[in-house]
């Protein structure tokens, strides 16, 4: 159970976890965003899976000879974790559709781009939200 | 009695099931009158809960009659009752007021399913309070979640898909963060029931597994709660949902994230190894500084209401943070008062910018124009929440601030209670901001006439106005809650009625 080679399939989900969640960061496609936090979540079930896992232990069904069992819960934990990761997956997916119908793009920059023609038309487009132009503020403060 | 056993499962299971029922009848007026039923359900039972744990005792409820820790527990004490009551009574408050603004802003045949995902969201954050799981904190979390994504993505403007992708993307994060966590914890101690777990946690508190769990459990409650670095996703979600959308998640969600963060970080870790060994109080303090005033400050740049709003809540998330931040039963105190006080607030202002946008149909600052003398009731709705989010007396949010002051001047730490003055300046600022344009300039020639909301919104829109000046005079229920939750928490509490 120590060293490395007892500690693989921790290895395996950090890595996956790191490689999900710089997806989810760095894509700019809606889409593969969501495949990157799917992989970021699928990472975290191996980790509960890999942690039911006692050395040497059996399958948990009772038969005479075997003293020692895998724990299960976690297992049955991440049956109801992955039943949530289906359900915000396609949540997401559908919010990807309704993106697409109303931007008809999946792009975050376009949409970005979009919304910002929108709300400041005269604007060359600004990146900042903050900048709602100096009358506004300058009346505040009178 | 047998039947008053049961409060702590029901007040989750009537929203649970009355959304499948929206869903069947699909028609909106059906659909309404069903949410409405199941909320005030809701928030019967909460009251009846806070009236049982009042005297500190805690109320421990076996799902399924599985004893813990090998069955679900639901565990009410008076910290998860005060915060029951909070969300029942604001979605009651919130549903009263739905009906003409659903009508208005949600396609007819969306209208049911609008509800189905509302009472979805009901029951997973009256869920989380109510259970005394690890596990079942995130699947109730998840629960809430799904449907708050769903209900932010019915706004109006397309950009409230967006925001809805944004919150999904952060939000899932947030809760995977939570599930490693809890993760972690279990491995350490193979239990996953709250009172075992603080239990057993002590024992093995000195490793880096337990360190670890932590460290995530704070991020991603810290996600869920829009604590300042990671409050991106809030500001567009509030701004482009619908209003009562803005208006219950405003006044809920944030300050059930802030319930599960007392919870695990005093409740399950402890107070000692939470403020003491880890370093987690002075970075709680620092980002709840930070969200203060950044918060505010970008608020006063805002053109639109509810995104100024929304921002706002991201200082005022600040002032809870704050408040645990302090360490004392008085600091902690003031973070429970003030998620009482400012779900009030954000609840009463939120829901006026929802009468404003059934009239109106914009948020902006410039189309309000003139507005406080053409909807003087609403308006003065606005202006009373806006004076109540500054913290004049005799309104609630003075109360929350007095309290935090005190509970920072009892360490000596003035400086804290200057940044909490300052948070308060730059709040005049931006509340000002709305009034002037509204009472100050006039109407231009050109825009359509406007008139007074209907009653039915006007109602609970003053409703909750009326309770923010009532809670700011009498303070009995709230004080005297806060401070006993507070002091159960933190382990000071003077009635042992615990266990």
């Amino acid at each position: 159970m120590n060293g490395l080679p007892g500690l693989y399939n921790d290895f395996i989900a950090i890595f996956l976890m790191m490689a999900g969640f710089y997806v989810v960061i760095s894509q700019g496609n809606l889409v593969k965003k969501l495949v990157g936090l799917g992989l970021f979540q699928t990472s975290v079930f191996i980790f509960y899976i890999s942690m039911g896992k006692v050395a040497g232990g059996n399958a948990p069904i009772l038969t005479d000879g075997v003293e020692v069992y895998s724990n299960p819960l976690p297992h049955v934990l991440i049956l109801t974790a992955i039943v949530v990761g289906v359900a915000t997956t396609a949540v997401g997916l559908a919010l990807v559709v309704r993106i697409q119908e109303a931007y008809g793009t999946v792009e975050e920059d376009d949409i970005q781009a979009q919304d910002d023609a929108e709300e400041w038309p005269d604007d060359t487009a600004q990146d900042s939200s903050k900048d709602t132009g100096p009358d506004a503020n300058g009346s505040a403060r009178s | 009695m047998s039947f008053l056993e049961h409060l702590p499962v029901l007040i989750v299971i009537v929203p649970l099931m009355a959304a499948p029922i929206c869903v069947l009848l699909d028609r909106p007026r059906l659909a309404w009158l069903v949410a409405l039923i199941a909320a005030f359900s809701s928030l019967f039972c909460a009251i009846a809960l806070l009236s049982q744990v009042l005297d500190g005792s805690v109320i421990s409820y076996e799902l399924g009659g599985w004893a813990a820790p090998w069955g679900i527990e639901y565990r009410i004490d008076l910290l998860g009752a005060f915060v029951l009551l909070i969300v029942s009574a604001m979605a009651a408050a919130v549903l009263d007021f739905a009906k003409a603004s659903v009508e208005h802003e949600i396609p007819t045949d969306r209208i049911a399913r609008f509800y189905a995902a509302f009472l979805l969201a009901l029951a997973g954050l009256l869920g989380i309070v109510a259970t005394g799981d690890a596990f079942n904190v995130f699947v109730f979390l998840e629960i809430s979640s799904l449907a708050s994504y769903a209900l932010i993505s019915m706004g109006r403007d397309r950009r409230a898909l967006n925001a809805a992708f944004q919150y999904l993307v952060m939000g899932t994060i947030g809760a995977t963060f939570i599930l490693i966590g809890i993760g972690f914890l279990y491995m350490m101690t193979g239990t996953l029931n709250m009172q075992d777990l603080a239990e057993r946690l002590p024992a093995v508190a000195d490793t880096n597994t337990v360190r670890a769990g932590f460290a995530f459990l704070t991020v991603g409650i810290g996600l869920k709660l829009a604590m300042f670095p990671l409050h991106l996703w809030l500001p567009n979600a509030y701004a482009y949902a619908p209003s009562i959308v803005s208006a219950f998640l405003a006044a809920t969600a944030t300050k059930v994230a802030l319930y599960v963060m007392l919870r695990f970080m005093l409740g399950i870790f402890g107070v000692d190894f939470s403020l003491h060994e880890m370093p987690f109080a002075w970075i709680l303090m620092v980002l709840g500084v930070l969200g203060i005033l950044s918060g505010s400050l970008v608020a006063i740049y805002q053109d639109n209401v509810k995104r100024m709003l929304a921002y706002s809540s991201v200082a005022q998330i600040g002032y809870m943070v704050l408040g645990i931040a302090i360490a004392t039963t008085a600091g902690v105190t003031a973070a429970v008062l003030h998620m009482f006080n400012h779900a009030l607030m954000k609840g009463a202002l939120f829901l006026a910018l929802g009468a404003v946008v059934y009239r109106l149909g914009s948020v902006r600052l410039n189309d309000l124009s003139g507005l406080g003398w053409h909807m003087p009731w609403t308006m003065a709705a606005v202006v009373v929440g806006g004076l109540s989010l500054i913290g004049v007396p005799p309104t609630v949010g003075f109360i929350s601030k007095w309290y935090l002051v005190i509970a920072v001047l009892e360490h000596g730490w003035w400086p804290l209670a200057l940044v909490v003055l300052i948070g308060s300046v730059l709040a005049l600022i931006y509340v000002w901001r709305v009034l002037e344009v509204a009472y100050l300039r006039p109407r231009p020639a050109s825009a359509p006439p406007v008139s007074e909301a209907p009653l039915s919104m006007l109602i609970p829109v003053w409703l909750l106005v009326i309770a923010n000046i009532y809670f700011g005079i009498a303070t009995h229920l709230s004080v005297g809650s806060a401070e006993r939750a507070a002091a159960l928490l933190m382990g000071t509490a003077p009635m042992g009625g615990a266990q």
